[in-house]
C-alpha cells in the first residue's frame, strides 16, 4: 500500500492508503477528520468540500495519493485559537443550516467564493452554489449568511 | 426580567458543533474491531432466485462473512412490517405480501436486497460482492400504477391484481345526491409524481452484539429509534428490547425516509452476532435511489359538484397508490388517513367520497415523505378549486371566499374536526404581500416581451400530530401517538428533558429548551435536551408528522408538576404555605413578603432533603408526563406562486413566491421560517424539478443520481415572502400548531396553478421540466393553427 503525507489544518500527517482511496476517505478514515461528509458518489453534492492549496475542491474526486504533499483545510481547521471564522458565525446568526449535514461543504465552499469574488451578490451567490446541495434549507438562509458575511469580511479588510 | 425567551429568534444551541465540523453522524461512528458491510442487490425488478452462490465471496481477501435470506430463515428471524392496519369497504383485511430482510425465492424490485458481505475493509466487501453469484429468472415486471390491477404479473401471491387494499372514506349517498343536483360538475386528472426523498445524509447503521451482556446496540440514522427497537424486538425477533439500545446520534436530514424499519439496519444488527464483530453499512447515494422509500405516486381522477351560485355541494375522488413491491413501516396509512382525510380543504363542504386503490408493482416502496398524503391531497382539491374557478369565469380568491369555513369547530364529511382557524386572513395577508392587484399590469408587461405569466393559489390546510391514541388505533394504527418528556432538575439547578421527539434538521435542543428556560425563568445555557437513545429516554414515539408540538406538549406538562413539586419544597423551606406560593422569573416567593428561593435553591434543598418531611414528600426533583393529544393541529395558510414561462425554452422562472402561514403561537420564529422555506424548496421541487421515473418494460431506475434525478439547487429557487397570521390552537397549552411539512404540502398546488394559468391549459402534470412545458406551448399552437 503506498504512503502518502500532506499538511492537514496546518499539521503534518500521512498514512497507508490504497491507490483507489479518495482524499475524503483519507481525511475521515486515517485522520478521524469527521466534519467532511459524504453526500454522493458522483461528485456532485458538494459535501465534501475542502481546501487544497487554498483551493475548494471536492475531497470526493480526488485520490488521497494526488494530494501528497499539498496544504488540506477542512472544516476542523477553519476557526482559528476559538474564534468561529466569519462565514461559520454567519451561517449561524443566519439559520443557514439545519440538520448541518450539507453545512461543512456549504462553509468551504462559501470562504472560497467571497476570495474569489469580490462584490457577491444574490444572484451570484446561486450561481456559485452550484455544486452544493442543501435539502433542508431551501438555501434562502445560505445566500443570506454568505452574503452577510461576504460584507464583514469586506468591511474587516476596508 | 429580560425579554420573552418563548416566541423570540434565538440562535440554536446546536449549531456550534455542525459549523464546526463536530456533528457526530451515524458514518462519522467507529467501533472497536468493527468490520464493514455491502450488499448484494437485485439488478432485476423481477426474478425468481435459481440459486445464491457465496463461495467464491467468503474465500476472498479480507471477507469475514457472507449472510443470505437462507441464514435470516435458518434464524426464524420475522420479515419486515406495516405497522398500519387498512380495512378494505368489503370488509376485508389488506392483502400483504410477506417482506423478507433478505430476499428468500423471489426479487421484486432493482435494488432488493440478497446477500451482505462482510468484510474487514468496505472496500474489500465491495470487490467480494461481485464475486457472490446468483442466479436470477427473469419475470416480466409491473411498473406503471395505473396498469398494475389489469397486469398479467403478480408482485405477491397474497394480493390476487396487485391490489393490496380498495378503501373508501366519506358519505357515498349524499356524494351522490350532491353530484345529482348540481348546476355544474368539473372533472380532473391528476397525477402525484414520485419522488426521491434524497436527505442528504444517507441511511447508515452499525450494529454491535456485546457477548458479555447478550445484548446489541445499533447505531442508525433514524427519526425514532424508539419504533425501531420495538419493530426489531417484537415484530423481527433480533432480541428483547431490553436487550438492543438503539442509538440514532446526529441525523442529517430525513423528511420522513428515515422513519421506516430498513432490511440493512435489521441485518447487520443480526449479522453482529453472527461475525461477532460490530458490522457497519453506510449507504453510497445510489443505493439510497435504489432502496430508501420512495413518495407519493398517485394517480387520481376527481369531480366537484357546484350548485348555480358556485357553492360547492360535492367532491368524489378515485385514486390509484402506487406502494411499490413491499408494504414498508407506515405505506398503508399514507395514501389512507392521510390523504382522505384532508380532502375538504378548508372548504365547507358537505359531501365527499373517496376511494384509494393501493397497489403493488416492481419498483421501491413507497411511504411517508414530508407531508406525506397531505400534500397529494392538496394537490387534489386545491387544482380542482383552481379549475372550476376558470371554468365559472371567477376570480379564483372570491370563489374560495364563497366556500371558506367560517365557523369552529368545523366537522368535514372525512373524519377531521377543524377546532380553529382564520383562512379569510391569511388569504388576506398573502394578497397584499404578493401585490395580487398589481398582477394584471405585470402579465400585460411579460407578454409585451413575449413571456407567458401566471398566477396560481393554494389555500391549505393540514393535520399535524398524528395525534389523539385511541383515534388512530380504531383507524388501524398497531402504535399510539402520544409523546413522552421526563425533566430531571439536577441539585445545583441544571435541567435535563429527556424527549422521545428526536431532532434531525428541527432544531429541538433549541426550542425544546426555549419552552423551559422560559418557563423556568432560567439561562437557555442550564438546559439539556437529550434525545435519540434509547438509554437515556424511557420511550418516545419520534418526529415525523410535524409533531413535535405533541413532544413540547410533554414537557410543558412535565414542568407543570415540576413547578407544583417545587412549590411543596419552597414553601416547607420558606416556612410558608404551599397555596403562599408564587412562583416568578425563576423564583418562589412567599406573596406579599420579600421571603424568596432562586429555583436552583429550591433544586438544592429538593435533594438535599433536610427542611421538608420526606414521608410527604419524596427528595429529588424529577417529573415526566406521557402526553397524548387530545386532536390533530391544523395549520393552513395561503401561499401564491406567480410564474414567468419562456416561450421559446419552455423555462419557467418562478418571479415571487407568498406564503402565508397560521401555525398558532410560534415558540421560535427563525426556525418556523427557516422550516417553511425548507419545505417551499421541496414543493418547488415536485413541482417543476424532481420525478423518479422506472423504465416501464425494465422496470430500471431511470433517475438513479443526481445526474437523472434533478434536486433543486439554490439558482432553481428564489427568495420567498414569508407571513404569518396567529389563531392559537385550543388543543395545547402553548396554542401552537406543526410547522414542518406545510411547506411541502401547499406549494406544489400553488406552482402548478400558476404554470396551467400561465400556459392556458387544464391538464399539465408535474414536474414542469423545461421540454415538457415547451412540448405544451408547441401542441397547444398546433392546435389553434
Ligand atoms: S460527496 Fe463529494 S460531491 Fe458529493
Ligand atoms: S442543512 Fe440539512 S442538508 Fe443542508
Amino acid at each position: 500500500m503506498p504512503s502518502v503525507a500532506m499538511t492537514v489544518n496546518g499539521k503534518a500527517a500521512s498514512g497507508e492508503v490504497e491507490t483507489r482511496t479518495l482524499l475524503v476517505h483519507f481525511l475521515r478514515e486515517n485522520l478521524r477528520l469527521t466534519g467532511t461528509h459524504v453526500g454522493c458518489d458522483t461528485s456532485q453534492c458538494g459535501a465534501c468540500v475542502v481546501h487544497v492549496n487554498g483551493k475548494a475542491v471536492k475531497s470526493c474526486t480526488m485520490l488521497a495519493v494526488q494530494a501528497e504533499g499539498a496544504q488540506v483545510t477542512t472544516i476542523e481547521g477553519l476557526a482559528k485559537d476559538g474564534t468561529l471564522h466569519p462565514v461559520q458565525a454567519a451561517f449561524k446568526e443566519h439559520h443557514g443550516l439545519q440538520c448541518g449535514f450539507c453545512t461543512p461543504g456549504m462553509i468551504m465552499t462559501a470562504v472560497d467564493m467571497i476570495r474569489r469574488i469580490p462584490n457577491l451578490d444574490e444572484k451570484t451567490i446561486r450561481s456559485e452554489l452550484e455544486g452544493n446541495l442543501c435539502r433542508c434549507t431551501g438555501y434562502q438562509n445560505i445566500v443570506k449568511a454568505i452574503d452577510a458575511a461576504s460584507k464583514e469580511m469586506k468591511g474587516a479588510h476596508a | 426580567m429580560t425579554a420573552p425567551v418563548i416566541g423570540a429568534s434565538i440562535r440554536r444551541k446546536e449549531d456550534h458543533r455542525f459549523i464546526t465540523g463536530q456533528g457526530r453522524y451515524t458514518d462519522d461512528i467507529n467501533r472497536h474491531g468493527q468490520t464493514h458491510a455491502y450488499f448484494v442487490r437485485s439488478p432485476h425488478a423481477h426474478a425468481k432466485l435459481r440459486g445464491v452462490d457465496t463461495s467464491a465471496a467468503r474465500a476472498a481477501k479480507g471477507v469475514v462473512g457472507v449472510l443470505t435470506g437462507a441464514d435470516l430463515a435458518a434464524d426464524k428471524l420475522g420479515g419486515l412490517i406495516c405497522g398500519w392496519m387498512i380495512t378494505s369497504k368489503d370488509g376485508t383485511p389488506m392483502k400483504a405480501g410477506a417482506h423478507p430482510a433478505l430476499a428468500v425465492d423471489t426479487v421484486r424490485y432493482v435494488g432488493d436486497h440478497i446477500a451482505i458481505v462482510i468484510a474487514e475493509t468496505y472496500g474489500q466487501a465491495k470487490d467480494a460482492a461481485e464475486l457472490v453469484k446468483v442466479e436470477y429468472e427473469e419475470l416480466p415486471p409491473v411498473v406503471d400504477p395505473a396498469k398494475a390491477q389489469s397486469d398479467a404479473t403478480q408482485v405477491h401471491a397474497e394480493a390476487p391484481r396487485n391490489t393490496i387494499y380498495q378503501w373508501e372514506i366519506g358519505n357515498k349517498p349524499e356524494t351522490e345526491a350532491a353530484f345529482a343536483k348540481a348546476a355544474q360538475i368539473v372533472k380532473l386528472d391528476l397525477t402525484n409524481n414520485r419522488l426521491i426523498p434524497n436527505a442528504m445524509e444517507p441511511r447508515a447503521c452499525v450494529g454491535e452484539y456485546d457477548d458479555a451482556t447478550s445484548g446489541y446496540t445499533l447505531y442508525v440514522t433514524s427519526q425514532n429509534p424508539h419504533v425501531a427497537r420495538l419493530v426489531m424486538s417484537a415484530f423481527i425477533g433480533i432480541a428483547p428490547e431490553h436487550k438492543l439500545r438503539v442509538v440514532a446520534p446526529d441525523v442529517g436530514g430525513g423528511f420522513g425516509s428515515k422513519i421506516f424499519i430498513y432490511a440493512e439496519e435489521v441485518v447487520c444488527t443480526w449479522a453482529s452476532k453472527k461475525v461477532r464483530r460490530p458490522v457497519k453499512w453506510t449507504a453510497e447515494r445510489s443505493e439510497s435511489f435504489l432502496s430508501d422509500a420512495h413518495g407519493r405516486d398517485h394517480v387520481t381522477h376527481a369531480e366537484l359538484a357546484l350548485d348555480a351560485d358556485a357553492k360547492m355541494l360535492g367532491l368524489r375522488v378515485k385514486t390509484i397508490a402506487n406502494l411499490g413491491a413491499y408494504m414498508s413501516t407506515f405505506s398503508s396509512s399514507v395514501p389512507t388517513y392521510l390523504y382522505g382525510t384532508l380532502l375538504s380543504g378548508q372548504y365547507d363542504l358537505s359531501a365527499i367520497y373517496a376511494e384509494v386503490d393501493a397497489v403493488y408493482t416492481n419498483t421501491a416502496p413507497v411511504d411517508a415523505y414530508r407531508g406525506a398524503g397531505r400534500p397529494e391531497a392538496t394537490y387534489v382539491i386545491e387544482r380542482i378549486v383552481e379549475e372550476a374557478a376558470r371554468q365559472l369565469k371567477l376570480d379564483p380568491v372570491a370563489f374560495r371566499r364563497k366556500n371558506f369555513v367560517r365557523k369552529f369547530p368545523h366537522q368535514t364529511p372525512v373524519i377531521m374536526n377543524y377546532d380553529a382557524g382564520d383562512y379569510d386572513a391569511s388569504l388576506d395577508a398573502a394578497l397584499k404581500l404578493a401585490d395580487y392587484a398589481g398582477f394584471p399590469a405585470r402579465k400585460a408587461a411579460a407578454k409585451a416581451q413575449g413571456k407567458l405569466r401566471g398566477l396560481g393559489f393554494s389555500t391549505y390546510i393540514e393535520a399535524c400530530g398524528l395525534a389523539p391514541s385511541a383515534a388512530v388505533g380504531s383507524l388501524g394504527a398497531g402504535v399510539g401517538l402520544w409523546e413522552s418528556a421526563e425533566v430531571r432538575v439536577t441539585p445545583t439547578g441544571g435541567v435535563e428533558v429527556f424527549t422521545g421527539a428526536h431532532s434531525h434538521g428541527q432544531g429541538h435542543e433549541t426550542t425544546f429548551a426555549q419552552v423551559v428556560a422560559g418557563r423556568l425563568g432560567i439561562p437557555m445555557e442550564n438546559v439539556e435536551i437529550i434525545h435519540g437513545d434509547t438509554n437515556s429516554v424511557q420511550f418516545g414515539m419520534g418526529t415525523y408528522g410535524s409533531r413535535a408540538a405533541v413532544g413540547l406538549t410533554a414537557v410543558s406538562r412535565a414542568l407543570d408538576k415540576i413547578e407544583a413539586k417545587a412549590k411543596k419544597i419552597a414553601a416547607h423551606v420558606l416556612e410558608a404555605s404551599a397555596a403562599d406560593i408564587v412562583f416568578e422569573n425563576g423564583e418562589f416567593k412567599v406573596a406579599g413578603t420579600d421571603r424568596k428561593l432562586a429555583f436552583h435553591e429550591v433544586a438544592l434543598n429538593a435533594y438535599v432533603a433536610h427542611k421538608f418531611p420526606t414521608s410527604e414528600i419524596e427528595p429529588g426533583l424529577k417529573e415526566s408526563v406521557f402526553h397524548d393529544p387530545t386532536n390533530f393541529t391544523f395549520p393552513a395558510g395561503t401561499h401564491i406562486c406567480e410564474v414567468e414561462i419562456d416561450p421559446d425554452t419552455g423555462v419557467t422562472t418562478i418571479v415571487s413566491f407568498t406564503a402565508v402561514d397560521d401555525f398558532g403561537n410560534v415558540i421560535n420564529p427563525m426556525i418556523v421560517e427557516g422550516q417553511v422555506q425548507g419545505g417551499i424548496a421541496q414543493g418547488i421541487g415536485q413541482a417543476l424539478l424532481e420525478h423518479g421515473v422506472y423504465d416501464k418494460d425494465s422496470g430500471q431506475l431511470i433517475t438513479g443520481s443526481y445526474m437523472d434525478y434533478t434536486m433543486p439547487r439554490a439558482d432553481d429557487l428564489p427568495s420567498y415572502k414569508l407571513g404569518f397570521t396567529v389563531t392559537p390552537c385550543p388543543s395545547n397549552p402553548l396554542g401552537m400548531k406543526g410547522c414542518g411539512e406545510a411547506g411541502a404540502i401547499a406549494s406544489p398546488a400553488a406552482v402548478m396553478n400558476a404554470v396551467t394559468d400561465a400556459l392556458g391549459v387544464k391538464e399539465f402534470n408535474m414536474p414542469a421540466t423545461p421540454s415538457r412545458v415547451w412540448a405544451a406551448i408547441h401542441r397547444t399552437r398546433a392546435a389553434a393553427e
